[in-house]
């Protein structure tokens, strides 16, 4: 099966790691990923919030393109890593097969673009391949360092459970957890794996944004966790740009690196730290790679 | 066909044509009047009238006035479906001197003006409807019901508190009854409960009496560890196989003095024990509780190693002076005949892991509702004390109602227990423990002799009342207050604010779902269930305990979630239905059978291997098929089969079919 990778806007820019540690892991897995010729934006949050048909039109896009693009093989496998596209283009793939009116403008809008969208497409998360469709041996078997003694807090968000909890619980989900686990990490259990990371309020109000996220770190630090794994451009971005502010707000040291759940496998697979983007995280991982099974810190 | 000859002065029929209002329920979307000048343009017609009511008195007269007058011999009632009142306008003909087959109903309300939104397109499908009718009822001839004998023996499948009440109502009336429970025991979720709302009577006090009433009656045949394994035959005429699951203790002989169990190799229980809810454990061979019934030992053949390797030293064996171990029986399939069947197989309590953020099997000190009956009953695990995992008493208590009940991502019913059952556990666990204990409620139901009184005294008690749905409950403490505790996160649509409220110990007071196998169950009985899994009644308010298929009946929670007053009473109706079933000693069957038109059959048997009721015999001598009309039941499956159209079936003759047809497409 070949997978066509949907990157959004995130994963060019402020998610360039998640991008980068993304190929490279599937890369090393062998999985074929073919980036979506001419994709468009996925129509999420601001363009939904104002204009849902629009947004819808612009998922749609995205889907008749992929199908062209997977030519006569049964459904596109579209791979989405970031959180709000996938929610995005789930959703539109939901209100596309279930609302008919909606439909028939969808279809006339992409008409006029000379394109046709015949339901042959899989929304899908990285996630939800790396654990359902690729064999847990596969990964064991590609783990060179694993991530002994290092205390994990798996964070999920919001918008990958909910409201659709297609591969996982919508309020204890556990595929990254598994994922972790076959790394050879060590998961710590925080109930507040799929609390508000602050979303765009952290841009928009401030002090309730930077609370929602510090809420989310002080009780990780608390149980323990070495790192933060994410699986969503904002919440990464949130979780790690405004620690400092954080620090100065509420007195508290947290220096808690927060990662993309895909640069965690790349590390355990052995992989060049450039090529995961670890050159472009803010607070350095190197001290937690560095602990050995019973929280032993070594020099690296 | 052979044309039998039809009641009509002039040899041409005269069809009544008779439509009715059913107040706005028809003419809200019907023009009745315009469907009425339809009719009387169809041929035969020579009557067309409408009327208000026409299951009224004065609308079957107005049937019964034309009929006796001679103006129609032949009707039919545009109306609603003859599930509803087929027999009305049937015993309406016969008290007018008419042969009731030469009547039909076209269903215009529950088939049109109940799902047809356009008046005009509702007008047009009810005339194309009575031109069907029309057209097939000048083919109708008169047909007799045959009588037949209906066996007196009940069969009731269920022990629980319903199918108990049943029985021993059945029996006590003087009937036989086979009284079927898959496990081990009867008494069912309420020998599980320590005490009943609202009156807080002991639950196995007010049980026990009942199940040795049944064990001793010598009119109950009690069948544990069984089930129905299928049924066949029809109402009043039920043959039924029941399948005797080995228990490895013979049941004449085991006297219930548990000194197998005591002597068993394993000293320890190994398993979860069923009745405990898992709070326990039990050895591979066990008498599921002090009072089950009957009392007899049982070996489990999951934990029992020498029934899964056969290798084991059998002190169960050397202990048992009756000797009454066998660890040599097998399955047994017990086959009755009975003539009518009541089902009473109950529920089963929601599963909490489905609500992830609820925290039940991730955190120790939560546990559900029946866990908790069971705990603070004195035979319980605990002997009645309620501790937390690390055997403390818990200082503060939260009960969370609603779980997999009114909740659109679970169950959207209501439960109808779980308020009062969870203020019973409140009142318990505060009397036990003296701990704060916290309602979490959306509305609070009580509305049960007693109950809302019941209410008012937990009001009294000083137990707490939380007016909202939890979101969540988790070990995420904020302030120092919370450390170490369960934190309930919840609405309080009361007040207006989100509360957190750290507590010792949850309990989750699920809700009631149908059994797993409850599909398979109605499969075999030829019931329907509603959308939720519960069995179907045939009328939710006029006909609560009766099924569409006659001779089957319900009672308790099998149909819907029930207390147990309301369970008790179920279970007594449908006892009752089902002697007035059997002491009528006969039941009328339809004459829809089949039969064969001599001339057309080729004597080619195809009929007589498909018929399921081995109605169809062979004539050697005349080389032809003859279908035994006291067998048929019309399904007609002979009738389909019959490659040259000799098998016909009263009611459903290919020309009537045909001619029903031909007045749809010829209205179109």
């Amino acid at each position: 099966m070949s997978y066509i990778y949907y990157p959004g806007c995130s994963l060019k820019s402020t998610g360039r790691a998640y991008e980068e540690s993304l190929l490279a892991v599937f890369a090393a897995l062998d999985i074929p990923l073919k980036e979506l010729e001419d994709w468009n934006c996925c129509g999420a949050t601001a363009y939904m919030s104002i204009s849902e048909l629009k947004a819808f039109a612009l998922s749609a896009r995205n889907f008749a393109l992929a199908e062209r693009q997977n030519g006569e093989e049964d459904y596109a496998e579209m791979v989405v890593p970031c959180a709000a596209c996938y929610l995005g283009l789930n959703k539109a793939h939901r209100y596309l097969a279930e609302y008919p009116e909606l439909r028939k403008k969808i279809d006339r809008a992409l008409e006029a673009g000379g394109l046709k969208y015949n339901d042959k497409v899989h929304v899908r998360h990285p996630l939800d391949i790396l654990v359902n469709d690729i064999p847990a041996e596969k990964i064991t078997s590609q783990v060179k360092k694993p991530l002994e003694g290092i205390k994990v807090a798996c964070y999920y968000g919001c918008q990958l459970v909910r409201p659709y909890a297609d591969f996982d619980d919508s309020h204890n989900p556990q595929t990254m957890d598994k994922l972790i686990k076959l790394l050879g990490g060590e998961v710590v259990d925080w109930p507040l794996k799929t609390r508000c990371c602050g979303g765009s309020l952290t841009g928009t109000v401030q002090d309730v944004g930077i609370r929602l996220s510090y809420v989310l770190l002080a009780e990780a630090r608390k149980r323990g966790c070495d790192i933060v794994a994410t699986a969503c451009p904002l919440c990464q971005f949130n979780l790690e740009c405004y620690q400092k502010r954080m620090s100065n707000l509420y007195g508290q040291e947290l220096n808690l690196p927060v990662l993309y759940f895909t640069q965690l496998m790349g590390h355990a697979f052995g992989l060049e730290s450039r090529k995961l983007g670890l050159n472009r995280v803010f607070i350095k991982p190197s001290r937690v790679f560095s602990k050995k099974e019973g929280g032993q810190y070594v020099n690296s | 066909m052979s044309t039998a000859k039809t009641p009509s002065s002039n040899g041409k029929p005269k069809v009544g044509v008779y439509v009715c209002h059913c107040g706005i329920n028809i003419a809200g979307k019907v023009n009745v009047q315009e469907t009425v000048d339809f009719a009387g343009t169809l041929p035969n017609v020579t009557v067309a009238r409408e009327y208000k009511f026409m299951c009224s008195d004065p609308g079957q007269e107005l049937i019964q006035k034309d009929l006796r007058e001679g103006l129609v011999d032949r009707v039919v009632v545009a109306s609603c479906s003859p599930l509803m009142h087929e027999p009305t306008f049937r015993r309406a003909m016969i008290a007018a001197d008419a042969n009731p087959f030469l009547f039909q109903m076209a269903n215009i309300r529950e088939h049109v003006s109940w799902v047809t939104p356009d008046k005009g397109a509702a007008t047009e499908k009810s005339k194309a409807l009575i031109a069907a009718a029309v057209a097939r009822i000048v083919l109708h001839k008169p047909l007799e019901k045959t009588r037949v004998p209906v066996n007196s023996n009940a069969l009731v499948v269920g022990g629980g508190i319903a199918g108990i009440h049943a029985a021993l109502t059945l029996a006590d009336a003087g009937r036989k009854v086979y009284l079927v429970e898959k496990e081990p025991t009867i008494g069912g979720h309420m020998a599980k409960f320590d005490k009943t709302f609202p009156t807080l009577d002991c639950s196995a006090c007010i049980l026990t009496p009942k199940m040795s009433a049944v064990r001793s009656h010598p009119n109950i045949t009690l069948w544990t560890y069984s089930e129905v394994a299928g049924v066949e035959g029809f109402v009043g005429n039920f043959n039924v196989k029941v399948r005797r699951k080995p228990r490895y203790v013979k049941e004449d002989l085991c006297v219930g003095c548990y000194e197998c169990v005591e002597a068993c190799v394993f000293k320890k229980g190994v398993t979860k024990d069923e009745f405990n809810v898992g709070l326990s454990k039990r050895r591979p061979i066990y008498i599921p509780f002090p009072q089950a019934t009957p009392l007899v030992a049982v070996i489990d053949p999951e934990s029992c190693v020498q029934i899964k390797r056969n290798k084991c030293k059998k002190t169960c064996v050397d202990a048992c002076e009756r000797g009454a171990i066998d660890f040599d029986q097998k399955e047994e399939i017990k086959e009755v005949e009975v003539g009518a069947i009541i089902l009473a197989t109950g529920f089963k309590t929601f599963d909490a892991r489905r609500i992830s953020r609820y925290g039940y099997g991730k955190y120790p000190n939560i546990y559900t509702s029946l866990e908790v009956e069971r705990m603070v009953n004195a035979a319980g695990p605990t002997g009645g004390e309620v501790h937390l995992k690390n055997g403390e008493k818990p200082r503060t208590v939260g009960i969370v109602h609603c779980v997999g009940s009114r909740d659109s991502r679970t169950n959207a019913y209501c439960s109808r227990v779980c308020c009062m059952y969870s203020l019973k556990l409140a009142h318990l666990i505060k009397e036990r423990t003296g701990a704060e204990v916290y309602n979490f409620y959306i509305d609070m139901r009580t509305p049960g002799k007693g109950y809302e009184e019941f209410y008012e005294k937990l009001l009294k008690e000083n137990v707490h009342f939380i007016r909202g749905r939890v979101a969540e409950i988790s070990d995420w403490a904020t302030i120092p207050e919370e450390e170490g505790k369960l934190v309930i996160r919840a609405e309080d649509t009361l007040v207006g604010a989100v509360r957190r409220i750290p507590v010792d110990m949850v309990v989750l007071s699920v809700g009631l779902e149908p059994h797993d196998d409850a599909d398979d169950v109605r499969r075999k009985f030829n019931i329907s269930c509603s959308h939720e899994g519960w069995f179907l009644e045939r009328h939710p308010k006029l006909a609560p305990v009766s099924t569409f298929t006659d001779g089957v009946f319900l009672a308790g929670a099998c149909q819907g979630p029930k207390d147990i007053p309301d369970s008790v009473a179920q279970a007594g109706a449908a006892a009752a239905e089902a002697l007035a079933l059997i002491d009528k000693g006969y039941v009328e069957l339809e004459p829809n059978t089949a039969y064969v038109q001599e001339e057309f059959c080729s004597g080619c048997k195809t009929c007589v291997a498909l018929c399921p009721y081995s109605a169809i015999s062979f004539n050697v001598e005349k080389n032809i098929s003859s279908v035994n009309g006291a067998l048929c039941k019309g399904c007609g499956t002979c009738v389909a089969a019959c490659p040259s159209g000799a098998l016909q079936q009263n009611l459903f003759t290919d020309e009537q079919i045909l001619h029903e047809i031909e007045g749809v497409i010829s209205y179109v």
